[in-house]
């Protein structure tokens, strides 16, 4: 005996689409897109940008992670209605297969990686937290907190949101180390 | 996710009224606990009043030589403001104690207030939630319990705040500014905020339907030795079992829990008695009644009142005042 099939139609749902204007890695995006896609799901359905990965869809991995405004977030947690207006980067926008940025270029140097799920959303948080370091903003295993320097120790806490089952934190820690060490030498360079 | 319609609004005052003309609808500011919900189907709006444009999103200081923080201060930036590290360290602490870097930088001050349980029976919606679906049990009670609280539970509901700025904000005497939708403003001291869950456990705070937090004031800062102390299951990225919020001046301890009970922990009366760390920890936990999977919360309290009051002002092994926890 098989069941019997659903005689209702599916409830008719209203249309809520809304025009959502973005500006990734430098380029004006415009989408017509319902509020409940993430900006995660706009990035990879929508703009065809599948750098950025989703793992748990619930920010507890941070393979989504993505820069807004230069600030790190997971892309996962948010609409992409909600950032209509404004700009973000993706793992896209940090360089191309020929031409590497700095911290993708790291990770390869450093074997920072296996399977590479969670790479993407390892190298825009890097990133992100050398900024932080630099811009002196305190963490949970600063010492005294009007005084913020790098340490490996700061990396691990700042990186804890970027899981790696994998297990490749050693070598992620020393791709972020020597991305920091080049920029420090180059602005003692310049100073 | 169910479907729901979405709006910006670009005042506290046209929030109040885009909220007063729209049944089921819900503020969304951060958005990192309201969608994490909205995925699972436990939080289901019909209407999103996008709140990130009303401003609010600064620290001033006050008359009284205190801070109003704007709802809408991210915890990074709350965390990393010169005078919130310099003068109220405890809450820098707390802040940089929970989450992680990425959902900081979303996470509001008034969200945070706000977040809603993280009890597994809570986020399983096959399992009975009192505080999820009113009137269908508590799966904890007889269940997995080991996170939750030890006091201040009822038969209803055992589940824990999962906060650590509120710990703090607790500590600090902190006052939560409000607008109804009215446009009427009030003023509601922290330790008025939250409710014990009772036989009510789905209402968690004094918030009426519609009310929106504008603020959060501190009173003018009193000094001391500021820690907050966090015992987790890792070292980073996880919410407690036992912390500490604690402000040490000469004269008293100001002593707020988490992880222990459905709201910052904190009993005035122990600390004005004072006295030793046995003393203490025996007034704040009096009548607690925790299960078989969290009675370790208890001695975990108690060893961390203790290790913590060493380092009050002029106690044998006084440490950095700013040392990590």
């Amino acid at each position: 005996m098989t069941m019997p099939l659903p005689t209702t139609a599916p409830a008719t749902t209203t249309d809520h689409r809304q025009t959502v204007e973005l500006t990734v890695n430098g380029e004006h995006r415009s989408l017509h897109l319902d509020p409940r896609v993430t900006l995660l799901d706009a990035l990879r359905e929508h703009l065809d940008l599948t750098g950025s990965k989703k793992g748990c869809d619930h920010g507890q991995c941070g393979a989504c992670t993505v820069l807004v405004g230069g600030v790190r977030i997971n892309s996962c947690l948010t609409l992409a209605v909600m950032h209509s207006g404004e700009e973000v980067t993706t793992i896209e926008g940090l360089g191309t297969p020929e031409q590497l940025g700095t911290m993708q270029a790291a990770f390869v140097e450093h074997d920072g990686f296996q399977c590479g799920y969670c790479t993407s959303g390892q190298i825009m948080s890097a990133v992100a937290v050398l900024g932080e370091i630099g811009r002196g903003v305190p963490s949970h295993v600063t010492a005294d907190l009007n005084t913020v320097a790098y340490s490996d120790d700061e990396v691990r806490e700042r990186m804890s949101g970027n899981i790696c089952r994998c297990a490749a934190y050693p070598n992620i820690i020393a791709a972020i180390r020597d991305v920091h060490e080049q920029e420090t030498t180059a602005q003692e360079g310049r100073a | 996710m169910r479907a729901f319609s979405y709006e910006r609004v670009n005042t506290p005052q046209e929030a109040a009224e885009a909220v007063a003309r729209t049944p089921g609808a819900k503020f969304v500011a951060g958005g990192t606990n309201l969608l994490d919900l909205m995925k699972l189907e436990i939080e289901r709006p019909t209407h999103l009043i996008d709140v990130n444009h009303i401003g609010l999103d600064t620290v001033e200081a006050t008359p009284e030589g205190g801070l109003r923080i704007g709802a809408l201060v991210r915890n990074t930036d709350l965390a990393a403001d010169e005078r919130v590290r310099r003068d109220y360290g405890v809450l820098s602490r707390a802040l940089l104690s929970g989450a992680s870097g990425q959902l900081r930088n979303k996470a509001t001050t008034a969200g945070n207030l706000l977040q809603r349980s993280r009890c597994s029976y809570f986020y399983d919606t096959a399992l009975p939630c009192n505080k999820r679906e009113p009137g269908t049990g508590c799966g904890a009670l007889e269940g997995f319990s080991r996170n939750l609280a030890v006091i201040g539970v009822s038969e209803s509901c055992i589940s824990q705040h999962p906060s650590d700025m509120a710990v703090a904000m607790r500590v600090l005497d902190a006052v939560v500014e409000t607008v109804r939708p009215d446009g009427a403003a009030r003023r509601i001291p922290i330790s008025e905020f939250y409710r014990l869950p009772g036989d009510t456990p789905h209402i968690e705070n004094a918030l009426e339907p519609g009310e929106l937090i504008t603020a959060v004031t501190l009173p003018a800062p009193i000094g001391g030795v500021h820690l907050y102390r966090k015992v987790r299951d890792r070292a980073s990225y996880a919410f407690a079992e036992v912390s500490l919020a604690a402000v040490l001046t000469g004269d008293r301890a100001y002593l707020a829990f988490g992880g222990v009970a459905p709201l910052p922990w904190r009993v005035e009366a122990a600390e004005e008695a004072g006295g030793s760390a046995e003393s203490m920890f025996a007034a704040i936990f009096a009548g607690a009644t925790p299960t078989e999977q969290n009675a370790f919360k208890l001695p975990l309290a108690r060893r961390l009142l203790a290790a913590t009051l060493e380092q009050r002002p002029g106690a044998r092994s006084r440490q950095n005042t700013q040392g990590a926890a």
